[in-house]
């Protein structure tokens, strides 16, 4: 069977045969007594845009930087293309980084900043210079060559430094909150841009961000990290739909969470008994047993609000409407429930709805038992 | 972080051998029995009891301390109010000459302001009679003149760092520009001030040259004295007092560490 | 910090600031009829300072009175300090250099006499100025001011930048005691430190002791009284003014910026010389102008720790003044330093500064 050439059959990772272009293996990184990274594996695919997304001080920058060269492992190895990066230095090594405070040298033009890393190479100051402003066309900053960094703006800068750490073409670039400076309507623009970019030149990117939507736009596969372990690994969809962990359902987007105990096995649906929401129909999960205490999350959008009871369904619950806020496409209200639990829900403003359900209504909340995602951990 | 292994280390603890040899050797002589001072003799704290004894050194330290706490003073009040003149007030006329003689003291060799000051006293006394003769007034005019510079260097860029809103809640609150100064600017550029005076203070301790200048009979400073005996070669008494002053220094140093550590744990 | 409550409140002042006046003037009328028992030397400070505070006081009741910013006050009394004590010292300098050497009190001649007709004859000539020029002994002493400035500043440069890079780069605790170790002999006499090198210089000073006893050496090495004592001399009493600017811009260097470089395929060496070094450069001429400045005046280190033949201008004009007593001379050798020495450093230091805030 031949398979098409689309893009969801470029992804390696989803054969278990496709070697690995980047290998993390047992990697563990402490200082003094503190542990920054703690025994974490992961292999990255050639022309993977891989997102590294935590809170500070989870670890990510610190894994962005061994992959560097600028720390050095405790514990583990760090394979790039087969090799073992153990004894090549920072300046060896076929990796360039881009740094979140850009780190352009100030004394030189935007140039000669470009070109800095070619003529370390032995290249002539001609063709460097050629070279640099190639790639400076390509970030559209030609007209910016003779500059100095401080003339520039902050996108600008940012887009200098993007073609510096770019100029070289390393095997694999390293992004530290690439956009993390940058307002919000430039890094939605940049985002895009970024990617644009990743695309042409085939390079494998790794980016460490905080930012999860800027995570879930970029990246091929995302690795959330907190305390120096990384939680799961997966696709951006993959890490929203199918959480594998309370804290990472929690970290990604908004969730409602409910703790209950698994009711007695049933064929096609099983039951889970909570406090908050009775008895709440589930898709069946393997390997778990009556009793066992589980926990259920529920996405806000995936619950509708209405006036009056929605008919076929079992899965409702009544509440009381006490706040609601206005965002455009979209309101999000909080709802408590009879026993006194708040939820929050979302609604889509898709229609221009004539009376919407407001302060003080008693509404009927319910949802798919497809929607729910039973967590064990 | 790059010249790695021995270079720097070695380099570096080199130089503060450099720093330091001159005045480990300057204490441990003081405390030789020989008259030569670089030949060990055995201990002893004859120098000690001499340098009391001396009372002509005596004398010239009392008159440097006077001159050093006057001029220090005198210093700070006159570049405290160049400071806040030059960072607080717009452009107004003049301020271009007082910044230029702010500054310029801090790159006039010692010689040029010395005998300058020495040719203005003589050219008052013989027009206007004053100041009769040159002395301790005079050594205290010159020294806070070159000082003042210092200080003003000192409070200008605390004051540039200092949080104007302070100043204008302040006026907000309805205190006028003087209440302001005093509740507000000069508290809080205080510390500066402290370091300011002790700079200035120090100054004219060490100052040989503008003394030897404009000094007169019976206001010989301590580095004048100090200088005519070791013209003649080296002298046991004068190491003796060199570690006299080594020993303040260090305590006030560690004094002042202890200070500011406080004063950081109080904020 | 609290705020001072002794500080009178705003509708009080003018009565306390009276009674301040009174007490002030008081105590200054008290001390010029000599009704207070003070050492002279000390009662003379102590009037200029009431007399300045009365001044400045009575200002202020004066400028209320008429209705005048105060501001004005502000200014007027650092501004005219600085005048008198500062400005007008040049004028008389200019004067003096132009006047003629006389055996009298005080020993120049004064700028006009009157002749015996009553006529005004003003005493002014170049003279002193043509025998600056005439006199090789001169010029040398110029030149090798620069020269002596010059080396002492690169030697302290190539000393000092190692130990203010080590110093920037040392983890916290150990970074802070070793500024400290660097500032420390600063407070410390610098007549004294520079006479401590009389101890290890001389012919049988600890150096050559050391060198003797160790057979290195079988004659005492001659190092007093020549130029490489007045090297010495300066490198060691200036130093912590070449340390303390570089270590201040060094300690701000961004290491990222040296991570990139190294990012970017630069050896640590390559780094140094294409990030470190040119990014410190503000830092080096800081710290070399805080050298060669004293330097080139110097009269101290010269006397004490040069020979006979150490030619070194500030040495000259102080031998003009003490020892000739011949103070026109003396007046032009110190105009001609500053318009050689003085208003370029003024000059480049200004343009320094307007280059500062980019």
């Amino acid at each position: 069977m031949t398979t098409p050439a689309i893009a969801a059959d470029t992804r390696p990772w989803r054969d278990a045969d496709a070697p690995p272009f980047i290998s993390i293996r047992n990697i563990t990184k402490k200082f003094g007594d503190a542990t920054a990274v703690d025994d974490v594996s992961l292999d990255i695919y050639r022309g993977e845009l891989f997102c590294l997304l935590g809170g500070s001080g989870c670890g990510k920058s610190t894994l962005l930087r061994m992959l560097a060269g600028f720390e050095t492992p405790t514990k583990g190895q760090i394979l790039i293309d087969g090799q073992d990066m153990a004894t090549v230095s920072a300046d060896k090594r076929p990796t360039n980084m881009m740094f979140q405070s850009y780190a352009l040298f100030p004394h030189m033009s935007v140039e000669r900043n470009v070109a800095y890393g070619l003529l370390r190479e032995g290249m002539s100051k001609a063709e460097a210079r050629a070279r640099a402003l190639e790639m400076l066309q390509m970030v559209n900053l030609e007209a910016f060559a003779r500059r100095k960094p401080h003339q520039l703006s902050g996108g600008q800068r940012q887009r200098v430094a993007l073609a510096r750490a770019l100029v070289k073409k390393p095997k694999l670039l390293l992004l530290d909150e690439p956009l993390g400076a940058l307002d919000k309507k430039l890094r939605e623009k940049t985002q895009f841009e970024l990617i644009r970019i990743q695309e042409s030149l085939g390079v494998t990117f790794i980016v460490v961000t905080h930012d999860q939507d800027e995570a879930m736009t970029l990246a091929t596969r995302i690795g959330v990290m907190s305390d120096g372990v990384i939680q799961q690994v997966g696709e951006p969809r993959e890490i929203y739909e199918t959480p594998t962990s309370r804290f990472v359902a929690d970290f990604i987007g908004s969730v409602n969470m409910f703790e209950g105990t698994v009711g007695p096995a049933a064929p096609d649906l099983m039951r889970v008994e909570t406090a908050d929401l009775g008895a709440v129909a589930v898709p069946p999960v393997s390997g778990l047993t009556q009793g066992q205490t589980v926990y259920l999350a529920l996405r806000p959008e995936r619950i509708t609000l209405t006036r009056s009871a929605p008919e076929g369904r079992n899965d409702v619950v009544r509440g009381l409407v006490l706040d609601m806020g206005y965002v455009g496409h979209l309101s999000t209200y909080r709802v408590r429930l009879e026993n006194g639990r708040m939820i929050t829900v979302t609604q889509s403003n898709r229609l221009r709805d004539e009376d919407p359900i407001s302060w003080d209504e008693h509404i009927y909340a319910s949802w798919n038992p497809a929607a729910v995602r039973v967590l064990t951990q | 972080m790059n010249l790695r292994g021995y270079f720097l280390p070695v380099v570096a603890t080199l130089g503060f051998v450099f720093l330091y040899a001159p005045i480990v050797s300057l204490v441990v002589f003081s405390f030789n029995e020989s008259r030569l001072v670089t030949v060990w003799g055995g201990f002893s704290t004859r120098w000690y009891g001499e340098l009391l004894r001396d009372g002509q050194m005596l004398s010239a330290a009392w008159v440097s301390l006077k001159v050093a706490t006057l001029s220090a003073t005198l210093a700070t009040v006159i570049g405290t109010l160049a400071a806040f003149t030059l960072t607080r007030f717009a452009r107004f006329r003049g301020k271009l000459l007082l910044t230029g003689m702010v500054t310029a003291p801090l790159v006039m060799p010692e010689v040029i302001t010395g005998l300058s000051l020495l040719l203005l006293f003589v050219t008052m006394e013989n027009m206007l009679g004053w100041p009769a003769g040159r002395g301790l007034t005079t050594v205290v005019i010159a020294h806070a003149t070159f000082c003042a510079a210092y200080v003003t260097v000192i409070a200008q860029s605390r004051l540039r760092d200092m949080d104007e809103s302070l100043e204008e809640a302040a006026r907000d609150l309805g205190a006028g520009p003087v209440r302001v100064f005093f509740d507000i600017t000069l508290p809080v550029i205080t510390p500066a001030l402290i370091s300011g005076w002790l700079l200035a203070f120090t100054l004219s301790l060490d100052d040989l040259v503008v003394a030897s200048f404009v000094s007169g009979p019976g206001a010989s400073t301590l580095p004048m004295v100090i200088f005519s005996k070791v013209r003649l070669g080296v002298s046991p008494d004068v190491n003796a007092l060199a570690t006299i002053i080594i020993v303040i220094v260090a305590i006030a140093v560690t004094i002042a560490g202890l200070l500011l550590r406080r004063q950081h744990k109080k904020y | 910090m609290s705020a001072p409550d002794a500080v009178p409140s705003a509708s009080h002042a003018p009565l306390y600031r009276r009674l301040f006046l009174i007490a002030v003037v008081a105590l200054a009328l008290a001390l010029r009829f000599d009704l207070l028992t003070l050492e002279a030397q000390t009662a003379g400070t102590l009037t200029l300072i009431l007399w300045t505070t009365a001044l400045a006081l009575i200002a202020l009741e004066a400028s209320d009175a008429l209705g005048i910013s105060r501001r004005w006050l502000v200014i007027a009394l650092p501004m005219l300090w600085l005048f008198v004590f500062f400005l007008v010292p040049f004028l008389v300098l200019g004067r003096i250099s132009i006047a003629e050497s006389m055996i009298a009190r005080p020993p120049y001649s004064p700028l006009w006499e009157r002749g015996s007709d009553g006529s005004l004859e003003i005493i002014a000539s170049l003279d002193n100025y043509r025998f600056l020029l005439s006199d090789a002994l001169y010029r040398n002493a110029y030149l090798s001011s620069f020269r002596v400035a010059a080396i002492s500043t690169i030697f302290a440069l190539l000393i000092g930048y190692p130990l203010a890079y080590y110093i920037a780069r040392a983890p916290e605790p150990r970074r802070s005691i070793l500024l400290l170790l660097v500032i420390l002999p600063f407070w410390t006499s610098f007549l004294l430190r520079v006479y401590a090198w009389i101890g290890f210089l001389r012919r049988d000073g600890v150096i050559n002791n050391i060198l003797t006893w160790a057979g290195v050496i079988d004659e005492p090495l001659v190092m007093m009284q020549t130029d490489l004592a007045v090297y010495i001399g300066i490198v060691y009493t200036y130093l912590p003014f070449m340390i303390l600017p570089l270590y201040a811009n060094l300690v701000k260097l961004d290491g990222a910026l040296l991570e990139a470089a190294g990012d970017l395929g630069a050896s640590p060496m390559v780094t140094f010389l294409t990030i470190t070094l040119p990014l410190s450069l503000p830092g080096i001429v800081a710290g070399s102008m805080l050298v060669f400045i004293p330097a080139i005046g110097e009269y101290v280190i010269p006397a004490l720790l040069g020979g006979p033949d150490t030619l070194m201008i500030g040495r000259v004009l102080w031998d003009e003044f003490f020892a000739s007593r011949d103070w026109p001379v003396a007046s032009a050798v110190a105009i001609v330093m500053l318009v050689l020495v003085v208003l370029p450093i003024m000059w480049l230091q200004s343009v320094q500064n307007r280059e500062v805030p980019k």
